[in-house]
């Protein structure tokens, strides 16, 4: 296996991280003003995700980061070409990560119910711009000889852009239900299921509808042969499975299923990408690939060195976060942090 | 209007506005450890009172800093993506190893300090804090390596015009970062103790929790006189650096034109309205070279020096950039410097008993908060300016990195975007700040609700 190979592969598996970990912040976020009816309860389901939403999101930054770092075509030519994109979803994480930070630090009724919305908002809309941005990788955009975008924003806004960005968005939402069920106690744990129970009917018919329209709608799933279906089959199974689950009353388990979901949707995207990074829709010789967008095996060589120390590291001192914090959230507003 | 002035405008802006957060991030970080260890060793709730108080502040700060910093990490692709490919393969792998060796443990651990009081044991509470500020350093070290690297590339080669990596040690051993981090460092450490000396001795004046904020003040006056000696030590080597690497930008941030030897130092200049000719000004014969050399001899290259040399190594072009900004952000910034050690020093003296006659004059203090943000702001306006036509110097311009397939509409709806957001949440930021500052000791525990608003929630919304 060349470097290159692993760094796909690295740079996927970063995203899935991401996907997974952010996934239940968007989905709590999505969530809040739903889940909680008073204050008291909004803080309870904002202090579930309090501790590590901000480390979460710095798999996006590292993802973001290995993708220009290890290929800089891909990033230079995804980043340009999305930019409005890009931009809206800059405005999300911006206002969603100021809030958690600020909202319960005024006592003012006004003020915190402004920000919960602003919470809900902008975490449907990071999600499922970045459903809309990976569904365009697979899809392909008019991409030139260059590797210069040649589109515009709507071009990135086709009808199976937008049923990514649902499903994704759909996804993280259950993810989220299922989590808060996983943390909360009492009365805000059993709306979250109940709103769960709902989420998964509909996203799996989403789910169900994307993967179907991904694989009859696009070359990169279409000229792979039967290898390509596994994931997304796998990923279909994985949501029927939670639904399982929640009937036995394992939220653990339910939890993990939905948290497998992603990932098997996120493994879909790039196996069926693979060795492509960004499809050209003008002409496949234009196609980005982990060759031609790349970094040189010197560049590849040292974050291969970096990435295999500090990778288990982050993970185990990540994970340990997750032990100090395992406790279900109280809606006690003596014991709640923010 | 063009994609290269729009890009151009909306970076600085971004930056800008993200470095208004970075450096109190920086310093602010040590100096809540350093009061977390107190409390720890001396088991004194003063100086629980004080870390949670300072450290409610640093996370409001805190939260800013984040978010605008993931703008920056996203414009080197959206605007500048001609950039990204030709030094992607060099610039890439310090951003994405911040990533992975600082960032995230900055952030990870920060969750488990904010929400682990109870959780956690005292020891090892106070050294998630010691973590935190150690990943920040470290953030801050990684970034200049990036930057260090658009001031004076080094361990490359230029294959198929595109700059490709082949000494990863030099990029990490290249002075120039090496420079900027301790410039910069000691430059957060500056805004951290000029920020609690505003806050404390407005406290101290408002008689609030006395005895916490004259430790605080005094902490502060101490961190605040080592720092700004330092920024004054790593700015003057700096200095000298520079000629050696980028003599067209330590040129111009001193106006200096001609070669000479012994060479003049222009201590006030004005320039006419394209910036870049001097039409007024007062000199001081052979000073220059003795900035240099600390000898009143030394040769020192004028920009008209430069600009034939590279004119023959690059082609004709305008090799200078716009001298009169860079000419004055040099004098704010270095005026503000020695203005700020002074201050330090008379905060010094003045915690040493703290006489209440002095307590009147100290007050201005308060206001002294933001003269480190302007010397910060300054500083960086003249590093990223000096550089230019240059966006690594030497290697590419800053004209050939935008993105092509911009649009200039495209590039103006982000920029008023992110104006809007950003001044709207400079607002909040400061109301959430001052009103917390204000509060004293008490400020660090959250707001409740209005007492009949929370009778009512019990019946849900």
């Amino acid at each position: 296996m060349d470097l290159n190979i692993l760094w796909f592969v690295l740079i996927a598996v970063l995203y899935s991280g991401f996907f997974f970990l952010e996934g239940f912040d968007f989905g709590v976020g999505m969530l809040l003003p739903f889940v909680g009816k008073s204050d008291t309860e909004r803080r309870a389901v904002i202090n579930t995700i309090g501790p590590h939403w901000d480390g979460n999101e710095v798999w996006l930054i590292v993802a973001g980061g290995a993708t220009f770092a290890a290929f800089p075509g891909w990033y230079a030519t995804m980043f340009s070409g999305f930019y409005l994109g890009m931009f809206l979803l800059l405005l999300a994480l911006i206002f969603r990560g100021v809030a958690f930070e600020f909202r319960s630090k005024l006592g003012s009724p006004v003020w915190r119910y402004a920000w919960d919305w602003g919470i809900a908002v902008c975490s449907f809309l990071a999600p499922f711009l970045l459903g809309v941005v990976f569904t365009n990788l697979v899809k392909g955009v008019p991409i030139d000889g260059t590797q210069m975008y040649t589109g515009t924003f709507w071009t990135l806004l086709s009808p199976m852009a937008i049923l990514g960005g649902f499903a994704v968005a759909g996804l993280f939402l259950l993810h989220g239900a299922n989590f808060l069920a996983l943390k909360l106690m009492d009365e805000p744990r059993a709306r979250s299921k109940k709103i769960g129970q709902t989420a998964w009917m509909v996203t799996l018919v989403m789910a169900g509808a994307y993967f179907t329209y991904l694989m009859s709608g696009t070359t990169t799933f279409g000229n792979k042969g039967t290898g390509v279906v596994i994931a997304p089959f796998a990923a279909v199974f994985a949501l029927i499975a939670s639904r399982i689950t929640t009937g036995a009353k394992r939220e653990g388990w339910t939890f993990a299923l939905t948290g497998l979901a992603i990932v098997l949707t996120v493994a879909s995207l790039f196996i069926a990408l693979f060795p492509n990074v960004m499809i050209s829709s003008t002409a496949a010789v234009n196609n980005l690939t982990i060759y031609n967008a790349s970094s040189t095996p010197y560049t590849l060589k040292v974050m291969s060195i970096v990435a295999a120390i500090m990778v288990p590291i982050v993970l185990a001192y990540q994970v340990w976060t997750y032990i100090v914090f395992r406790k279900r959230v109280k809606a006690d507003s003596k014991t709640l942090t923010y | 209007m063009d994609i290269v002035l729009l890009s151009r405008w909306q970076f600085a802006l971004t930056i800008i506005y993200h470095f208004f957060f970075v450096p109190l991030t920086l310093g602010l970080g040590w100096l809540v450890a350093i009061l977390e260890t107190l409390y720890v060793v001396k088991k004194n709730e003063m100086y629980k009172k004080l870390t949670k108080f300072f450290g409610k502040l640093f996370l409001i700060n805190y939260a800013m800093g984040v978010v605008t910093g993931i703008v920056m990490e996203f414009q080197f692709g959206m605007n500048w993506s001609e950039y990204a490919r030709f030094v992607g393969d060099v610039f890439g792998a310090p951003l994405a190893i911040e990533g992975l060796l600082a960032f995230f443990l900055e952030s990870t651990l920060l969750g488990v300090w904010i929400f682990g009081w109870e959780r956690l044991s005292k020891k090892l509470h106070a050294a998630m804090m010691w973590l935190v500020a150690l990943g920040g350093t470290l953030s801050a070290f990684w970034i200049l390596v990036a930057n260090g690297f658009m001031q004076n590339p080094v361990g490359y080669n230029l294959v198929d015009g595109r700059a490709t990596m082949v000494d990863f040690s030099a990029l990490l051993l290249n002075p120039r970062a090496w420079y900027l981090f301790a410039h910069t460092i000691s430059s957060g450490l500056v805004t951290a103790a000029f920020f609690m000396l505003g806050i404390s001795v407005y406290q101290l004046m408002k008689k609030q929790d006395e005895d916490a904020f004259k430790f605080s003040f005094k902490l502060a006056a101490a961190v605040g006189l080592i720092a700004t000696l330092l920024v004054v030590v790593s700015g003057h080597a700096q200095g000298i650096f520079l000629r050696e690497v980028q003599p067209m930008a330590a040129a111009a941030s001193e106006a200096h034109y001609e070669t000479q030897n012994p060479a003049d130092w222009s201590m006030i200049a004005l320039f006419d309205k394209t910036g870049k000719k001097v039409i007024w000004e007062i000199k001081i014969p052979k000073a220059l070279s003795w900035l240099y050399y600390f000898k009143f001899s030394g040769e020192v290259e004028g920009m008209n020096n430069v600009q034939a040399r590279y004119e023959q190594l690059f082609g004709p072009g305008d090799y200078m950039p716009l001298v009169a900004l860079d000419y004055w952000m040099f004098r704010v910034m270095v005026g503000l410097g020695f203005l700020m050690v002074a201050l330090a020093f008379v905060a010094l003296l003045f915690a040493r008993k703290f006489p209440p006659k002095w307590l009147k004059a100290m007050r201005w203090l308060t206001i002294g908060i933001a003269l480190p943000y302007l010397a910060n702001t300054a500083g960086w306006l003249l590093t990223e300016n000096a550089r230019q036509p240059w966006i690594v110097t030497g290697l590419m311009k800053t004209e050939n990195a935008v993105s092509p397939s911009l649009t200039p509409a495209s590039v103006i709806i982000s920029m008023i975007g992110f104006i809007l957001a950003y001044t709207l949440l400079m607002t909040f930021d400061v109301i959430l700040l001052t009103r917390t500052a204000r509060k004293g000791l008490a400020g660090a525990e959250l707001e409740a609700l209005p007492a009949d608003e929370s009778a009512k929630e019990e019946g849900g919304y």
